[in-house]
C-alpha cells in the first residue's frame, strides 16, 4: 500500500469545496430568465378533484402559469412506473393502479400534487398557490395496512381489489410444516417494523431548461442515478428522446435511497421548461419532503422459529403485510421481497423457511428503498427471533447463535442467496471482546445496585450488496441491468481522468476510486480527477444505491485500469525495445524488470497521442471502457453489541458503550468505511429508538415536521467503538462488499434486544420512546 | 421593498429586498453566498448557521431587516484567503463531513461553542451544543471528534497569536 493506495486513510479530496462554502447543489444553480415552480398539493388522504379554478391566480403579480394534471395526460406524458414486476403466489401479476405525475381526477395521499405555479420568483409562486382554487370531494381513506385490508375497506385502485398489490411467497411451505412438526420447541413473535422518512439533508430539486433552438432539455436535479432518470424520462415519461436529453447530478447533500427514484416535480419541471419556454426551478421544502420523499419500512410481520432439543434451528415461517403506500414508487415491488424475504436465512443454517408477504395499497406517501431496503427488516426480525428463543430456551444469546451460525462456504439458503463468504465467529468473538462480553452480569448487578436497569443486546446481521447478476435480477423481474460502467481517459499529459457510471451524494468517490488508480499506477491522486453525475459526460452508469458503487462501480474501474494498462505496456516495451511481458509498473513508471530501463506515465501517454512511434497497426490514444456486470451479490456481515441502561422511573435509555465488528472485505480507505458505519448505526439506532411516521385515521401526516419527527441529533447518540475482521470477496478482483447500509441494517436490533434485556419485557416496539418503554416496564 | 445595508464577510453591501426577505434568501439569492443552506422550514437543523456580530445564528429566524447594520460572517468568509480556519481543518481531518450539506451550518455553530466555551470542552458538552445542527450522515461522531479536535487548534492559534 502507497501513502494514498489501498487501505490508507486519505483524507477527502472532495472536502475542501464543502468546508469553504464552494460545494455545488441543485440550488445553487441560477440561470438566465429563471423562473420558479410552487406545486399546489392536496390537503386530503383521499378525495375526487371536482375542479381546478385558476382565474385568480393567474392575475397576480409575476404569474407565468398555473398548470394541472389534465395538461399533463393531455400532452401524452406517462404515468410514474414500478421497475420491478412481481408475480403473485397464484400466479398473477401484481395490480397496480396507474400515477400520474398531478392528479387529474383523483388524489389518494396528502401532499400529492394536483397543479403548479410557475411564476418570475418563488414567492410570487407561492402567493399565488394560495389563490388557486381546488374543488374536492372527499372520500373515507385507509391510512394503515389494518384499515386497508379489513373487509369493507376504501378502495385505492379499481385495478387492486382489497388494496392488494400482490400476495407474494417465497420458499418450500411443505418443509416447513414438516419441520415445525419435529420441533421440540417453537418460538413466535409479532413485529413491527417502523415507517420512516430518509430526511437526507438536502431537500429534493429541480433546475430544468429547455433549448428551442436545439430542441435539447438539461435538468439539474437531486439523484443517486441520473443515467436511469434519463432513462426513465425518455422512454416512460416520453418528454425527450434520450439524446435530446442531459441530466446532472451535481453535488448532492446525501440521498438514503431516496433519491433514487424520479418523482413527479423533477418530471414537471421539466416538462413544464418548455410549456412556459424558461428554465423552471423547483426547490422541495421540508414539508415537502416529509411529504413526498418515499418512505421507508413500514412493514408488520408475524414470525414462528421451530428449534429441535438441541437447540438447532429447523425452520422458519414469516408472514409479512408491506405497507406501499397510495403509489407503487420505483423500485418499492421488490424491496419487501426479493430484498427482504432472501436474507431471513439470516448468518443461520436453517434447513426450511417459508416467506409470504403481502403488499397493500393505503392513503400514504408512497414507501420504497431506504438504507438498507429490505435487508433491515429480514435483520430485524431474525435477530429478534433469536435473541427470543435465547430467552424462552434459557441459554445464551451469543451461544444459541454460534451454535446455528454457517460455518462452511459457499452456502445455498433455501431462499435464493448463495453465500460466497464469511466468518461469522470471528465477527461476534471480536465484537463480544470488545465489549468484555463476559464482564456484562457484574456490571448489571452494579448498575441494579444503582437503581438502573442495564441490558446487552447483540445482532448478527448479513445483507447482500451490489445485485447482480443482471440476468439473474431480469429473470426475477427487474426491469433494468445491474452492472456499472468506467472509461478510463490518460490524457496527453499524463493526467488521468477517470469517469463512472456510480454517483457520490456523500460517500467519498473522489477519493476512493483515486485510491484504486494510485495503487495500480502509483501516480499521486492529486492527478486523478472522478467524474460523474453527469449524462454528458459518463456515457452510461445505473448510479448509486444498494452498497453498490465500490463492488461494482469499483471492478469496472479496475476492468478497465486492466485495458489501459494492457496498452500503455505494449507502447513502453516498443520505446524502450523490450518486452512486453517484461513490462512492470512502478511508482508512475514503466520498467524493464531487472534493469534500470524505464519510461515515466506522461511520456508513454504522450507516445499515445503523437502516435509517431506506436508499434505497427495500435490506434492512437490511451482511453478505455469497461461494462462490469457481477457474477453474484457480495455479503457484508458484522456483528453489533449494544449496552445500555433504563431508568425505570422516566422509561429513559442511555448507552453505556455500543461496539461494531463488520467484515466488508478489503477496506479501499478505513476512514471513509467508518464514517459509513457511523452513519449507518445512527440510522438504526434513530430506528430504534427516536423515529417513527405517525398518521392519523384520515391519512393526515402527524409527524411532517423536524418539531415532530424525532432525528437522531448529537445528543440522542454515544460514540461508537468501531472493528474490522476480514475475508476477502471471491467476486470481485478488488474483494470488496460494500459497507453503505451495514449499520442501519443491524443497528435497530442490537438495541431493542437490549432494552428488553434490561426490562425483562420483550414486548416492545420501535422506536422505543421512554413512554413506551416506561409503559413496557410498569404495565 | 427596503433597502437592507450590511457587512458581510468583511464587505458593506446594500441590498433590495422584498419586506418579508429572510437573511438566509438575502445571503443566497442576492449576494450568491450559496454556502449558507436551507434544510428546513422550522428552524430546527441549522445548516442556514452564520455569525452575526460574532454569535451564531439561524439565518433562516432571522429577517434580513433585522440585520441592518450588522457584520455577518459566513462560511465563504471564515478562511484566511486560503488557509483555512481551524474548525474547517479539523473538519477535513477528523472526516466530519459526508454529503457536505449540513457542514457549513454545523462549522459556524461550531466555532461559537468553542468561542463560548473556551478550552472547557468535552464530549458531552459539545453533543449537548450541538443539538440544533442536524446531520443524516456521520452519527456525529466524527463531528464530535473534530470540534474537540479544533477546539485545541483554536487555543493553540490563539496562544501564538
Amino acid at each position: 500500500m502507497g501513502v494514498e493506495g489501498i487501505g490508507a486513510r486519505v483524507v477527502r479530496k472532495e472536502d475542501r469545496r464543502f468546508i469553504t462554502g464552494q460545494g455545488r447543489y441543485v440550488d445553487d444553480v441560477k440561470m438566465v430568465g429563471m423562473s420558479y415552480a410552487h406545486f399546489i398539493r392536496s390537503p386530503h388522504a383521499h378525495a375526487k378533484v371536482k375542479g381546478i379554478n385558476s382565474a385568480e391566480a393567474m392575475k397576480m403579480p409575476g404569474v407565468i402559469a398555473v398548470l394541472t394534471g389534465q395538461q399533463i395526460v393531455d400532452d401524452k406524458v406517462g404515468n410514474l412506473i414500478c421497475g420491478w414486476a412481481i408475480t403473485s403466489k397464484d400466479g398473477s401479476p401484481m395490480k397496480m393502479g396507474a400515477w400520474p405525475a398531478m392528479a387529474p381526477e383523483t388524489v389518494r395521499f396528502v401532499g400529492q400534487a394536483v397543479a403548479v405555479v410557475i411564476a418570475e420568483t418563488k414567492n410570487q409562486a407561492k402567493d399565488a398557490a394560495e389563490a388557486v382554487v381546488v374543488d374536492y370531494e372527499e372520500l373515507p381513506a385507509a391510512a394503515d395496512i389494518k384499515a386497508a385490508i379489513k373487509s369493507g375497506a376504501p378502495q385505492l385502485h379499481p385495478e387492486a381489489p382489497g388494496n392488494i398489490v400482490y400476495d407474494w411467497h417465497l420458499g418450500d411451505e411443505a418443509a416447513v410444516k414438516d419441520a415445525f412438526s419435529k420441533a421440540a420447541n417453537v418460538v413466535t413473535l409479532d413485529l413491527t417494523n417502523n415507517r420512516l422518512v430518509p430526511n437526507a439533508m438536502e431537500p429534493r430539486a429541480a433546475v430544468a431548461h429547455y433549448d428551442q433552438a436545439e430542441e435539447h432539455y438539461t435538468l439539474y436535479t437531486t439523484s443517486q442515478n441520473p443515467h436511469v432518470a434519463r432513462l426513465v424520462l425518455s422512454a416512460f415519461y416520453n418528454i425527450a428522446p434520450e439524446h435530446k436529453l442531459r441530466v446532472i447530478a451535481p453535488d448532492v447533500g446525501g440521498g438514503f435511497g431516496s433519491k433514487i427514484y424520479i418523482y413527479p416535480e423533477e418530471m414537471v419541471a421539466l416538462w413544464a421548461s418548455k410549456k412556459v419556454n424558461r428554465p423552471v426551478k423547483w426547490t422541495g421544502d421540508r414539508s415537502e419532503a416529509f411529504l413526498t420523499d418515499a418512505h421507508g419500512r413500514d412493514h408488520v410481520s408475524k414470525a414462528e422459529l421451530a428449534f429441535d432439543k438441541d437447540n438447532k434451528i429447523l425452520g422458519l415461517r414469516v408472514k409479512t403485510h408491506a405497507n406501499f403506500g397510495a403509489y407503487m414508487s420505483l423500485f418499492s415491488s421488490a424491496v419487501p421481497t426479493y430484498l427482504y424475504a432472501t436474507l431471513l436465512s439470516g448468518q443461520y443454517v436453517i434447513p426450511a423457511i417459508y416467506a409470504e408477504v403481502i403488499g397493500v395499497y393505503t392513503n400514504t406517501t408512497p414507501v420504497d428503498a431506504y438504507r438498507g431496503a429490505g435487508r433491515p427488516e429480514a435483520s430485524y426480525l431474525i435477530e429478534r427471533m433469536m435473541e427470543t428463543a435465547a430467552r424462552q430456551l434459557k441459554v445464551d444469546p451469543a451461544e444459541l447463535r454460534k451454535k446455528n451460525f454457517i460455518t462452511t462456504f459457499p452456502y445455498q439458503t433455501p431462499v435464493i442467496m448463495a453465500y460466497d463468504i464469511g466468518d461469522f465467529h470471528a465477527s461476534i468473538d471480536a465484537a463480544m471482546k470488545a465489549i468484555d462480553y463476559a464482564g456484562f452480569p457484574a456490571r448489571k448487578a452494579k448498575a441494579k445496585a444503582d437503581g438502573k436497569l442495564r441490558g446487552i443486546g447483540l445482532s448478527c446481521y448479513i445483507e447482500a450488496c451490489g445485485i447482480a447478476p443482471s440476468k439473474a435480477v431480469g429473470s426475477l423481474g427487474a426491469g433494468v441491468g445491474l452492472w456499472e460502467s468506467a472509461e478510463i481517459r490518460v490524457n496527453p499529459v499524463g493526467t488521468i481522468e477517470v469517469l463512472t457510471g456510480s454517483h457520490s451524494h456523500g460517500q467519498g468517490h473522489e477519493t476512493t476510486f483515486c485510491q484504486i488508480i494510485a495503487e495500480r499506477l502509483g501516480v499521486p491522486i492529486s492527478q486523478v480527477s472522478i467524474v460523474h453525475g453527469d449524462t454528458d459526460k459518463v456515457q452510461f452508469g445505473m448510479g448509486t444505491y444498494g452498497s453498490r458503487s465500490l463492488a461494482v462501480g469499483g471492478t469496472a474501474i479496475v476492468k478497465a485500469m486492466e485495458k489501459v494498462e494492457a496498452k500503455a505496456k505494449k507502447i513502453a516495451a516498443h520505446a524502450l525495445e523490450a518486452s512486453e511481458s517484461d513490462i512492470v509498473i512502478e511508482n508512475g513508471e514503466f520498467k524493464v524488470t531487472g534493469t534500470d530501463k524505464a519510461i515515466a506515465l506522461p511520456m508513454v501517454a504522450l507516445a499515445a497521442y503523437t502516435a509517431h512511434n506506436l508499434p505497427d497497426g495500435m490506434e492512437p490514444g490511451l482511453k478505455e471502457t469497461a461494462f462490469y456486470d457481477p457474477t453474484n451479490f457480495t455479503f457484508p456481515a458484522g456483528a453489533y453489541i449494544c449496552e445500555l441502561e433504563v431508568d425505570p422511573g422516566t422509561g429513559k435509555t442511555s448507552f453505556v458503550n455500543f461496539v461494531a465488528a463488520d467484515d466488508f472485505g478489503r477496506l479501499i480507505n478505513p476512514m471513509i468505511v467508518e464514517g459509513q458505519v457511523h452513519g449507518g448505526l445512527a440510522q438504526g439506532i434513530g430506528q430504534a429508538l427516536l423515529e417513527g411516521v405517525v398518521y392519523d385515521d384520515t391519512g393526515q401526516l402527524v409527524t411532517a415536521s423536524f418539531m415532530d419527527y424525532t432525528m437522531p441529533r448529537a445528543d440522542d447518540l454515544p460514540s461508537f467503538q468501531l472493528s474490522h475482521t476480514t475475508t476477502l470477496c471471491p467476486g470481485n478482483p478488488l474483494g470488496v462488499k460494500g459497507c453503505g447500509e451495514a449499520g442501519a441494517i443491524g443497528a435497530s436490533a442490537a438495541v431493542i434486544n437490549a432494552i428488553t434485556d434490561a426490562i425483562g419485557n420483550n414486548k416492545l416496539e420501535m422506536p422505543a420512546t421512554p413512554d413506551r418503554v416506561w409503559h413496557a416496564i410498569h404495565g | 421593498m427596503s433597502t437592507v445595508k450590511l457587512t458581510v464577510n468583511g464587505k458593506a453591501v446594500s441590498v433590495d429586498v422584498e419586506d418579508r426577505t429572510l437573511l438566509v434568501h438575502l445571503l443566497r439569492e442576492n449576494l450568491n453566498l450559496t454556502g449558507t443552506h436551507v434544510g428546513c422550514d422550522t428552524s430546527q437543523c441549522g445548516a442556514c448557521v452564520v455569525h452575526v456580530d460574532g454569535r451564531a445564528v439561524k439565518s433562516c429566524t432571522m429577517l434580513a431587516g433585522q440585520a441592518a447594520g450588522s457584520n455577518v460572517t459566513t462560511i465563504e468568509g471564515l478562511a484566511k484567503g486560503d488557509e483555512l480556519h481551524p474548525m474547517q481543518a479539523a473538519f477535513r481531518d477528523n472526516h466530519g463531513l459526508q454529503c457536505g450539506y449540513c457542514t457549513p451550518g454545523m462549522i459556524m455553530s461550531a466555532v461559537d461553542i468553542v468561542h463560548r466555551h473556551g478550552g472547557k470542552l468535552d464530549e458531552e458538552t459539545v453533543r449537548h451544543e450541538l443539538e440544533g445542527n442536524i446531520c443524516r450522515c456521520t452519527g456525529y461522531h466524527n463531528i464530535v471528534k473534530a470540534v474537540l479536535d479544533a477546539a485545541g487548534r483554536m487555543k493553540v492559534a490563539q496562544a501564538a497569536e
